[in-house]
């Protein structure tokens, strides 16, 4: 099951700078990311961290330095393929029912490890299949963009304030699911104000309020 | 290929689940072709004189204003950031969203126009070329269209800069088609700007596209 | 890379430099401030008063002296435009962002010449201010693709996404002004009357070409003149957090 994980995966992040509205938002930033591990970004409100994951997404364009997927960079490497990101925006269309948008995200991608059905189930999603999204309340819309990351083929998780709007029980289960997703081999990305609940995980922070 | 023909099935869905959308381009069509009778008088030959004008015309600005639904909501609601991630080609993923949006929008012209082209009192000769032109020509209108949305659909306000963007790459569209019209209603031969027709369109379906995808990787960021 | 001479890149890395363009203007001005001036006043000199009298429009044909640089001007900046357009998307030159979108005011300002020009000599030649010539109304499309430019830069706030979006609406604009200019053609055939006589001759006198030539050659100077000034400001702006924009006003 795991093979749609792949090993020996590297993001690599040299020197990269971003300047927003005349000012330096973070310089000369430096990471490396593997298999297994996790990357949080932390850092006051305005300090560049949802810059940084859209650049790491490929929608912002650096100021300077680069990103490298396996030494690559990531424009010309597989590197789309290897990634998912749920960013403030679910990416859901609300007049689609749960299984349309999920088998849209299919087309668009992959087969991940899960299949619609697992998926569903496993987001507390199950018999919603032909529900509508817009009537699904806010803390369902995140689950269902969660599900997603499970039923496409991808490595690294791009996750943007992932606890946002969703309960304490949201939040055990999305910690779960990272859990899962690093001890599979997978990589992680994320922002967060909350603090992370993940053992025996190898968490890499970056504090942005400091990198300028 | 699949994803492709994914984004066409979804946008029909998803247009015939907002069916309000198709229909308020059409009936902006009609009332347009409506007023001019009133602003102009009801002579016969002036009405005949103008059809081809008017109709294009109006077909025209009623494309332009259903463009602001072509990436509107896929950009409001995170899809079209979904979209970019994919590792499918960009501009195949744009196509698909093109040829989804002429089904709605630019399709339903088709069946009304001759219509209003006879309400106009437009020769019944010219109605074939009519069709011809519309077939060939809207679709391009789609695709230029297409740009000028993708550089507007990051601003709060792009409706009006829109039409200044669009309007002015219409014109050989408007030129030929409603030309290629009058000829016909004339009786006169319109190989040369049918001819011309298909090459714009072929031209904008290759080249449109691309440009319409860098623009809308500039808009989200 | 090993293709391109060193020298060249080297070049294009130092022109392409904020810093270097500026000081390059610096030196650049005073030059083509003269060189416009003479040949502005020849071409004056030459235009209205050493060249011969049409013999059947009278003096009413030497405002060709203005509207034919005028329109010829509107296009070549619109190609400039075009061309800084693709170097900015393709090498990320922001040198020529600047200069695109520094050219878009100057260009729309010679086409808007173009069209005032073109009526006034209307006026004696066709007793109207405005007849919908193929080049008149080639002109007037021009200036809409213009403001199209000017005010999609203005409405994107992000001076960078702005910068793209206008490189990418140049080059979509460059593709079609051919086949706008050869539909508007083809449509001015086919609904105009033959009364109306073509504005540019196929036979011009020599004593009139050369000074349109000459005004041709000094409008284009005006262009570099007032690109690199309003580039100069833009340049500024955009690098005012730099350390030698810092230098440079410590040092006024």
């Amino acid at each position: 099951m795991d093979v749609v994980i792949s090993q020996n995966m590297v993001l690599e992040a040299k020197e990269l700078s971003c300047i927003r509205d005349d000012r330096i938002l973070f310089e000369g930033l430096n990471f490396k990311l593997s298999n297994h591990q996790v990357l949080l970004l932390e850092g006051k409100n305005g300090s560049g961290k949802t810059s940084l994951l859209r650049i790491i997404c490929g929608f912002r364009e650096q100021d300077s330095g680069d990103l490298f997927w396996c030494e690559q960079k990531i424009k010309d490497s597989e590197y789309f393929s290897e990634m998912a990101y749920v960013g403030h925006l679910d990416g859901v269309k609300k007049e689609l029912t749960v299984l349309e948008n999920l088998k849209m995200s299919l087309s668009l991608s992959q087969k991940g490890r899960y299949s619609i059905d697992q998926a569903l189930e496993t987001v507390h999603l199950a018999g919603y299949d032909d529900s509508l999204v817009q009537t699904l309340s806010a803390g369902q819309k995140r689950r269902l963009s969660l599900a997603r990351l499970l039923i496409t083929k991808n490595t690294l998780w791009i996750l943007d304030e992932p606890f946002t709007s969703i309960d304490k029980s949201g939040i055990t289960l999305i910690e779960s699911l990272m859990h899962e997703h690093i001890v599979a081999g997978g990589m992680i990305i994320l922002t967060s104000h909350h603090d992370l609940a993940l053992h025996e995980v190898d968490v890499q922070k970056i504090n942005l309020s400091l990198c300028h | 290929m699949s994803a492709f023909f994914a984004v066409i099935r979804r946008d029909l869905i998803l247009a015939f689940r907002r069916r309000a959308e198709i229909a308020n381009p059409l009936f902006f069509f009609i009332l347009v072709v409506t007023l001019f009778p009133l602003g102009v008088g009801a002579n016969p030959k002036l009405l005949q004189a103008m059809a081809p004008g008017v109709i294009w015309v109006s077909a025209l600005l009623a494309v332009m204003l259903s463009l602001d639904s072509l990436f509107r909501s896929d950009f409001d609601d995170g899809s079209l950031e979904q979209m970019l991630l994919s590792p499918h080609p960009l501009t195949i993923l744009v196509l698909g969203k093109i040829i989804a949006h002429w089904l709605v929008t630019g399709l339903p012209l088709l069946v009304v126009a001759p219509l209003l082209a006879i309400f106009l009192g437009l020769p019944e000769q010219a109605l074939g070329t009519l069709l011809i032109t519309l077939v060939l020509a809207t679709p391009v209108l789609s695709l230029i269209g297409s740009i000028g949305v993708s550089l507007t659909v990051g601003l709060r306000r792009g409706g009006m800069i829109i039409s200044l963007l669009v309007l002015p790459l219409y014109v050989p569209v408007l030129i030929f088609a409603s030309n290629a019209v009058e000829m016909a209603g004339n009786g006169l031969a319109v190989d040369a700007q049918i001819n011309i027709l298909v090459a714009i369109f072929f031209m904008s379906a290759v080249l449109a596209p691309l440009p319409a995808a860098a623009a809308l990787r500039m808009s989200v960021n | 890379m090993s293709i391109i001479p060193a020298f060249i890149v080297r070049f294009y890395h130092k022109t392409a430099s904020p810093p270097f363009f500026y000081n390059l203007s610096n030196k650049l001005l005073p030059w083509f401030t003269g060189i416009f001036l003479i040949l502005l006043g020849y071409g004056l000199y030459a235009g209205l008063y050493l060249a011969p009298t049409d013999y059947q429009q009278g003096d009413s044909y030497r405002i060709i002296y203005v509207h034919v640089p005028a329109a010829w001007m509107s296009l070549f900046i619109y190609v400039v435009m075009a061309v800084a357009g693709a170097i900015s998307l393709i090498w990320r030159m922001k040198i020529a962002d600047v200069v695109l979108i520094s050219s878009a005011p100057i260009g729309a300002s010679f086409t808007f010449i173009a069209l005032v020009t073109g009526s006034l000599w209307g006026k004696p030649m066709w007793g109207t201010w405005w007849v919908w010539d193929a080049r008149l109304t080639s002109e007037l499309i021009l200036l809409f693709l213009y403001l199209g430019v000017i005010s999609l830069y203005g409405a994107i706030e992000d001076k960078r996404t702005a910068s793209k979006a206008v490189a990418i609406l140049a080059l979509v604009g460059v593709v079609n002004i051919p086949i706008i200019h050869y539909s508007v053609q083809w449509w001015n055939t086919l609904h105009q009357g033959p009364t109306v006589t073509k504005m540019d001759k196929p036979s011009i006198h020599l004593d009139m070409l050369i000074p349109l030539l000459v005004m041709a050659t000094a409008f284009k100077f005006y262009y570099a003149i007032a690109m690199l000034q309003v580039a100069r400001v833009e340049i500024l702006i955009r690098e005012q957090n730099t350390q030698w924009v810092k230098k440079l006003v410590e040092n006024k």
